[in-house]
């Protein structure tokens, strides 16, 4: 298999455009973004202008994650600019766009990328380790329903959260011992996991809620109000009441940045990710490595659960998650299994969710199919058309001692 | 071991001696070998056992509520199988669970067929999906199309639409080396998000009659459409004559993989692709090849639900649809064999139905009990992917018993 797939990679260096190729292209969509507002083009509706112009920030991000910084940065600029103005000038003629683009987009963007961020960075630390994680879905799933069953019970999001934490990991050891001890098919364990969450947490909330919804005023992960609510600026409509659980993501991002690449411990888990038996050489525990990374990114998913739990939605209905941690292993795709790329990945995912609400306004037809656009994208980034994704070396391979 | 989610630069051969054999399909063929049918029923008996526990844990009584789900099944009708009145419960029970038999039957082997290559193929639930969408929209426009060709259309269509979705699948693994269970867990959500666009209200397929009413619901199938029933009531989900597609369709799953060049193809690649690829077996169109084929199956599954009892499909059963997922369970536990899958559907076709709607018990609510289906299926997927360890061990222990005793076999893999 591996001689076979290694051919296919030849090709694929010479086929498709680098990094730089990427971003310039990035950058003639964001441009062109803006001319099909403009005459002689004149769309009428902001949704093309709109599409382009993620396209544009999509291969900005992917020229930026792949080595092509400053180019794919611009971009990712243009991109946004382009889509600005495109609106802008669509605007006069549409009174509709009022509703649709205002300060609390950014804020609704945030909200919807913050899931998707927990997921991203966690399943980041899966597998930079050397362990795939399909199942951040279930993960997150879990942390989802204990952590507003752990609010409701002990009357305090900060418990909810902490048992979300518990929940998520303790699922995510299983996948760890089943990965790594008993060396099982890694993608195998994680359609699993999927599946027990599913049936765990569906079981659990007809036991103990009779599947009906939670209680209302559950404790709710409190806003963090940094502008008075008088404020009605731009900036204070959209950051100034953002959840505690959105700053923690957006905190989670450089943080986890700096513990991947400037820690021993990073250099740790990506050596096992890398080449473990090298990693096993030096004396790097490998599967104490494995067990921690994964662990964690059960953690961080489950998070990601409890704020849209515990912070967001403050009740539960059954498969709450519906699919956002495949959308997180999207992004951390996305992203090359980078922190920063996976961040922009998830907002730019998160900004297709929001936008997919607030075109309801327009046709709701269209806004369902948007839903469909983190997908689609994805399906893009990993047939290489933008450039080559890069996962760790040893991921999916179980290690042995010898 | 698999191959990680991406193409790969290099590999290193002393970790893939370390790990066992190279691909999934051989994982799960060394293990098949090994251990025969003790494995997977233990497997199943575990699952069952935990499930049990936790059954136990919440205040209910497992046994009553597992003889309840048995009963719900409808095999106690098979202690009186000559009274095939549907109006008796036990009869009709049964004739639904072979009804969800048949679907789990098609999707098991979509996924059995793909891992056959060497491919995980997680989609079976796109491409039961749109298999599903295909079906209701021939089955709802050509109202004047007479009944045998307008039942072959829609089924034919079905089949192709899934073929397709899967397909797509095989073409970026064959030309680009994007992962399989990438694309096609992105692919069933593409799918899942065109079903709830088709449907909704001012959606392109939603019933004529259902636009008034504000109702995200497709029309319903025309009768020249519908197949036919040959047990039960067909506005009661009767048993439809797609039972005998789903049970052809295991011995055509045999014939292709065991009698035919095709096979012998697809095998090969699913054993060593290098070592196919060797011997002149083009991988690449073989990749597509059983991905396609694997998508017919799950097609055709959602064909035959559609035309068979359904008619119908609105935007909510777009969103709860599992059958696609339990089909993984199914090719796992049956070990991609086709006997394993009818019998691991069977299996868990009798789970669906008497966990959910079948159940009439004093000692498990159905909708409590429904989730214990999930867990179950979970709990058989997970200890199915460890248990080719276990088997490896048993073998080799065995293997070394035979060399002592007799000369040695051919040695198949290093301990």
């Amino acid at each position: 298999m591996s001689s076979y797939v290694g051919s296919g990679d030849r090709i694929l260096r010479s086929r498709f455009l680098d990094a730089k190729a990427v971003g310039i292209a990035g950058i003639a969509l964001g441009v062109f973004a803006f001319l099909l507002a403009i005459p002689p083009i004149v769309v009428r509706s902001p949704v093309w202008p709109v599409v382009v112009g993620m396209f544009a920030i999509l291969f900005g991000i992917a020229a930026a994650a792949r080595g092509g910084r400053r180019v794919g940065g611009i971009a990712i600029g243009v991109g946004i600019a382009g889509m600005a103005l495109a609106v802008l000038a669509t605007r006069s003629s549409t009174g509709n766009l009022d509703q649709v683009f205002t300060a609390s987009l950014i804020a609704s963007m945030l909200v919807f990328a913050t899931p998707l961020t927990f997921g991203a960075v966690g399943g980041m630390f899966s597998e930079r380790s050397g362990v795939v994680n399909i199942g951040l879905e279930g993960m997150m799933l879990m942390g989802a329903f204990w952590g507003i069953w752990g609010a409701d019970k002990t009357g305090s999001w900060v418990w909810g959260v902490a048992i979300a934490m518990a929940a998520g990991g303790l699922l995510a050891l299983i996948h760890a011992y089943f990965a790594i001890h008993l060396r099982a098919d890694q993608i195998v364990g994680g359609v699993a996991v999927n599946f027990l969450a599913l049936g765990i947490t569906g079981y659990f909330f007809v036991q103990l809620y009779h599947g009906q919804n939670v209680p209302t005023g559950v404790s709710q992960i409190p806003n963090v109000n940094l502008a008075k609510d008088s404020d009605h600026s731009f900036l204070a409509q959209s950051i100034g009441h953002l959840n505690l659980m959105i700053w923690a993501a957006i905190i989670l991002v450089p943080l986890s940045y700096i513990v991947m690449f400037k820690t021993p411990v990073g250099l740790r888990i990506r050596a096992c990710g890398e080449h473990p038996r090298a990693a096993d050489t030096v004396g790097i525990n490998v599967y104490l490595t494995r067990y921690g990374a994964v662990v964690l990114s059960g953690i961080l998913a489950a998070m990601g659960g409890a704020y849209l739990t515990v912070g967001y939605l403050n009740t539960y209905n059954e498969n709450v998650t519906a699919g956002r941690g495949f959308i997180a292993l999207a992004a951390l795709i996305f992203g090359n299994w980078r922190p920063f790329g996976a961040f922009g990945a998830a907002l730019l995912f998160g900004f297709s969710t929001a936008l997919a609400f607030r075109l309801n306004v327009y046709s709701s037809n269209a806004a369902t199919l948007f839903q469909a656009l983190p997908y689609v994208l994805t399906l893009i980034a990993v047939a290489g058309v933008i450039g080559r994704t890069v996962p760790p070396a040893a991921v999916g391979r179980p290690y042995k001692k010898q | 071991m698999s191959e990680p989610l991406a193409p790969q630069h290099g590999t290193e051969p002393d970790e893939i001696a370390a790990a066992a054999p190279a691909t999934v399909a051989s994982r799960f063929e060394l293990a098949q070998r090994a251990g025969g049918i003790a494995v997977p029923v233990a497997t199943a008996v575990l699952a069952f056992l935990i499930g049990g526990l936790l059954v136990l844990a919440t205040g209910h009584n497992p046994l009553q509520a597992y003889w309840d789900i048995i009963k719900g099944a409808g095999l106690d009708w098979l202690a009186h199988p000559t009274n095939t009145d549907v109006a008796n419960t036990a009869a009709y029970n049964f004739s639904q669970t072979l009804l969800q038999t048949s679907s789990l039957i098609l999707t098991g082997l979509a996924v059995a067929f793909a891992f056959r290559c060497g491919l995980f193929n997680i989609g079976g639930n796109g491409q039961y999906l749109v298999g599903l969408f295909c079906a209701n929209w021939v089955g709802v426009s050509f109202v004047n199309m007479s009944r045998p060709a307008h039942i072959v259309v829609g089924i034919a269509l079905a089949t192709a639409a899934g073929a397709f979705w899967a397909a797509i699948a095989g073409f970026l693994k064959a030309t680009v080396g994007a992962h399989e269970v990438i694309t096609t867990i992105m692919l069933n959500w593409i799918a899942y998000w065109i079903g709830n666009y088709l449907f909704q209200q001012g959606g392109p397929l939603q019933g004529a009659q259902n636009r008034p009413l504000d109702i995200p619901i497709s029309g319903n199938v025309v009768p020249s459409a519908r197949l036919p029933v040959f047990w039960g009531d067909a506005e009661l989900q009767g048993l439809h004559i797609g039972f005998f597609v789903a049970i052809a369709s295991l011995v055509l799953f045999w014939l292709i993989l065991n009698r035919t060049t095709l096979g012998y193809e697809v095998r090969a690649v699913g054993y060593n692709p290098a070592a196919a690829a060797y011997g002149g077996i083009k991988v690449r169109t073989n990749y597509v090849r059983a991905m396609a084929i694997s998508g017919a199956f799950a097609g055709l599954a959602g064909g035959l639900d559609m035309l068979g009892y359904q008619y119908k499909i609105g935007t909510s059963d777009v969103q709860v649809q599992a059958i696609g997922f339990l089909g993984i369970a199914v090719a796992l536990l049956g070990r991609n064999t086709a006997l394993g899958v009818g019998l691991a559907g069977f299996l868990f076709g009798g789970l669906l139905y008497g966990t959910t709607h079948g159940l009439q018990s004093g000692s498990i609510d159905p909708s409590l009990a429904g989730h214990l289906t999930e867990m179950i299926q979970g709990l058989v997927v997970l200890f199915v992917g460890a248990d080719v360890l276990i088997l490896y061990l048993w073998s080799v222990r065995r293997k070394l018993r035979r060399q002592r005793a007799a000369a040695p076999p051919a040695a198949e893999s290093p301990a």
